[in-house]
């Protein structure tokens, strides 16, 4: 499925990163001398054959099956498949359905992506400067994160319950009579509301710490070459903040796209129909739901394609902007 | 180009530690002075309330004729380096050192020029355009400096900008910081730990301990007359040796020594005596020398160092690399070489010259000149 498919691009892209630009030359050195000579050419084979497995059983073997079941059409119990060549591609592809649900994921994903990571940056530069009960501050800010992701989804969904909900109380006094579930915009609002709230700590922990590498004299020479403390940030912090921001880009856009999954299903699972979803949701649906394996897995490639794309992008274009210490 | 007037300047910290206390400097324009102290005396909290990096707790600073206490420090007209350099790691050379100038709404042709000129001086012209991070460090000292240089400010501030160097290289580049600031002649304070560089650094010295001012003087007139054992021990190298000494009348007595003090006897009773190593001659034994037991002695090249007890005290004596050794030796110093320090308090008694500051029990008797 495409959802697994994001995982080992994210797990190159953090040991890429090494965390820690400043332990890459080190690092790179000690790979020279660490460089260990096995008698047999088998051995280190042997080695890594049980990571190996784990890889090929559970992404590589899973992909070549989508891959190959999206050119057929699954009989619904099983009976048996029939070769249809790209006619679920296109029939995806062309479907209005499924052009609206793209334009809404990718609106969402792009929402949710600059939300969690402005409001996690402005909550980061914040604490950052508070000298006074800093830790308390911080810990009650990071608390959330510790909180099982279900748990704080349910809580998130909370606010917007129909009944209880303290967020569609307080839009009823500005006149805005929230149907979550049932209004397609108002449910979208809620969507972006909840995926942002629950992805914050999580980019605060990553931008916080990004701030306090940042070396405090490099901070004082900047307060003495420039006085406005906008402009200073700017123009040096932001700049050296850019490996770890670029990081959490794309994890946030990998968590937008696929990790919603969980949030948008408890969202409009057993509410009636024109509520928005994503790309994985519907494959999902199609699969699961409507037992047509053949377009799902269809649909799973495209995905599949575009996180592909969009990761190529992502490095190509990106990270040559970004500058590692 | 500007006067700074530090008076009565104090810092406390946040728990109310007190880190400075009660600073009093006139820094003349276009002055070299350099605070020089142990680690912990106070001498970077004083540097960086004059940058307005750390919050004034009491007095007043003025830099020209404006008090700074509340003026942000980049309208302060000053401009610092740093021990680690803090360059900007994503800027070029260049662009480190146009930062500032472009803050500031300088013209772009002015910028250039400066930059360039600074560059030449500097001769970082080839580096403009890499990363600090494919520099050495003495090449990241230069452009730290070019950074300052080309703000053209009212006052440079250094905060220990040779301590992360290399032997070698930090002479060269004391050298190069003493001749720049004086074609440059701007007004500059300098922290250092190291009393070498003080020495030849500065117009005037500063020595701190304990967040207070223990001497301020030129670097010849701090090491000629310390105004405290502090200073004493703390300024020249070797140390000067500080040893407990008894005047009776007109002899000193040191363990089992007796030496004349032809008239120098400051006062009278216990008192602690200064003696630069390079002050002590080796001399037959006899009268008027102290007896010294040799323990071990340092090669230096031009002159050994040799370490051993007058009595049961610690002495290190400079000899020339000629002179014989044995275990027992005879050493003698002219009486107007030693120094006198208050037994309890430490503070300098009248000896050899009038101290610079005047030590409060100093010239009961005056020294014969």
């Amino acid at each position: 499925m495409a959802y697994t498919t994001s995982q080992p691009q994210t797990g190159g892209i953090l040991s890429r990163l090494g965390f820690g630009a400043r332990a890459r030359k080190p690092a790179a050195q000690a790979e020279e001398m660490k460089r260990v000579q096995f008698t047999s050419p088998i051995l280190p084979y042997v080695f890594l054959f049980p990571q190996l497995a784990v890889i090929v059983i559970f992404f590589y073997w899973p992909s070549v099956q989508a891959l190959s079941s999206s050119f057929y059409i699954e009989d619904p119990f099983g009976f048996g498949s029939t070769f249809v060549g790209m006619s679920n591609y296109t029939d995806a592809l062309f479907s209005s359905e499924y052009q609206s649900i793209a334009l809404f994921t990718a609106v969402f994903t792009l929402l949710v992506t600059f939300f969690s990571l402005a409001i996690g940056m402005l909550l980061a530069v914040k604490a950052d400067r508070i000298i006074k009960g800093s830790s308390t501050y911080k810990t009650l800010l990071i608390a959330v994160y510790a909180i099982a992701a279900p748990v704080a989804g349910l809580i998130g969904m909370m606010f917007f319950d129909q009944h209880i909900g303290t967020f569609v109380k307080m839009m009823s006094y500005v006149g805005w009579n929230m149907q979550v579930g049932l209004n397609y915009y108002d449910t979208a609002f809620a969507m972006v509301v909840v995926a942002v709230w629950k992805q914050i700590p999580y980019n605060f922990i990553f931008l916080l710490s990004g701030l306090q590498n940042v070396p405090v004299s490099v901070r004082e020479a900047a307060t003495i070459d420039c006085s406005s403390g906008l402009r200073r940030f700017w123009t040096v912090t932001l700049p050296l903040l850019a490996p770890t921001a670029f990081f959490l880009l794309i994890i946030n856009v990998t968590y937008a796209l696929f990790d919603t999954f969980g949030l948008i299903d408890v969202m409009v699972k057993d509410k009636p129909a024109n509520n928005p979803i994503t790309l994985v949701y519907k494959v999902y649906n199609d699969g699961f739901r409507g037992n047509d394996l053949g377009g799902s897995s269809a649909q799973s490639v495209i995905l599949m394609i575009v996180v592909f794309v969009l990761t190529i992008f992502q490095f190509r274009f990106i990270e040559r902007r970004v500058h590692y210490n | 180009m500007a006067a700074i007037d530090i008076s009565s300047v104090g810092k406390i910290y946040n728990g109310g530690v007190r880190a400075v206390s009660d600073i009093n400097l006139d820094i003349r324009d276009g002055e070299f002075i350099v605070l020089v102290g142990p680690s912990g005396c106070g001498k970077s909290t004083l540097l960086r309330m004059v940058a307005g990096l750390e919050a004034i707790s009491e007095g007043k600073v003025k830099i020209g004729d404006r008090v700074v206490n509340e003026v942000e420090p980049a309208d302060r007209d000053i401009a610092m380096v740093f021990q680690n350099y803090a360059l900007y790691p994503h800027m070029s050379v260049r662009q480190n050192l146009e930062y500032g100038l472009k803050n500031r709404k300088t013209p772009k042709a002015e910028i250039d020029e400066r930059v360039a000129e600074a560059a030449r001086m500097l001769e970082i012209a080839q580096y403009l355009d890499r990363k600090p991070r494919a520099l050495s460090g003495g090449q990241r000292q230069r452009v730290a400096m070019g950074r300052a240089i080309v703000r053209k400010p009212a006052v440079f501030l250094f905060d220990e900008p040779l301590s992360n160097l290399d032997a070698k290289l930090r002479v060269s580049m004391r050298g190069e910081i003493k001749r720049l600031q004086r074609r440059l002649g701007t007004t500059s304070i300098y922290v250092t730990h190291d009393q070498l560089e003080a020495m030849t650094l500065a117009d005037r010295l500063v020595v701190l301990n304990g967040g207070k001012i223990e001497q301020v003087g030129a670097p010849l007139d701090v090491y000629h007359t310390p105004a405290s054992t502090f200073v004493a021990s703390f300024i020249g190298s070797p140390a000067m040796n500080l040893v407990k000494g008894e005047i009776h009348g007109d002899r000193l007595a040191i363990g089992p020594g007796l030496l004349s003090l032809a008239g120098f006897a400051p006062a009278s009773g216990a008192v602690t005596v200064g003696l630069r190593a390079e002050d002590m001659r080796l001399v037959p034994a006899g009268d008027n020398s102290l007896p010294f037991k040799v323990e071990y002695a340092e090669e230096l090249g031009s002159q050994r160092l040799v370490h051993g007890l007058i009595g049961d005290q610690p002495v290190t004596v400079a000899v020339s690399s000629e002179a014989e050794l044995a275990s027992e030796l005879h050493l003698s110093i002219d009486p107007s070489r030693l120094h006198f320090f208050d037994a309890e308090n430490g503070k300098r008694l009248a000896g050899k010259a009038p101290a610079a500051t005047a030590a409060p029990v100093a010239g009961k008797i005056q020294p014969v000149a």
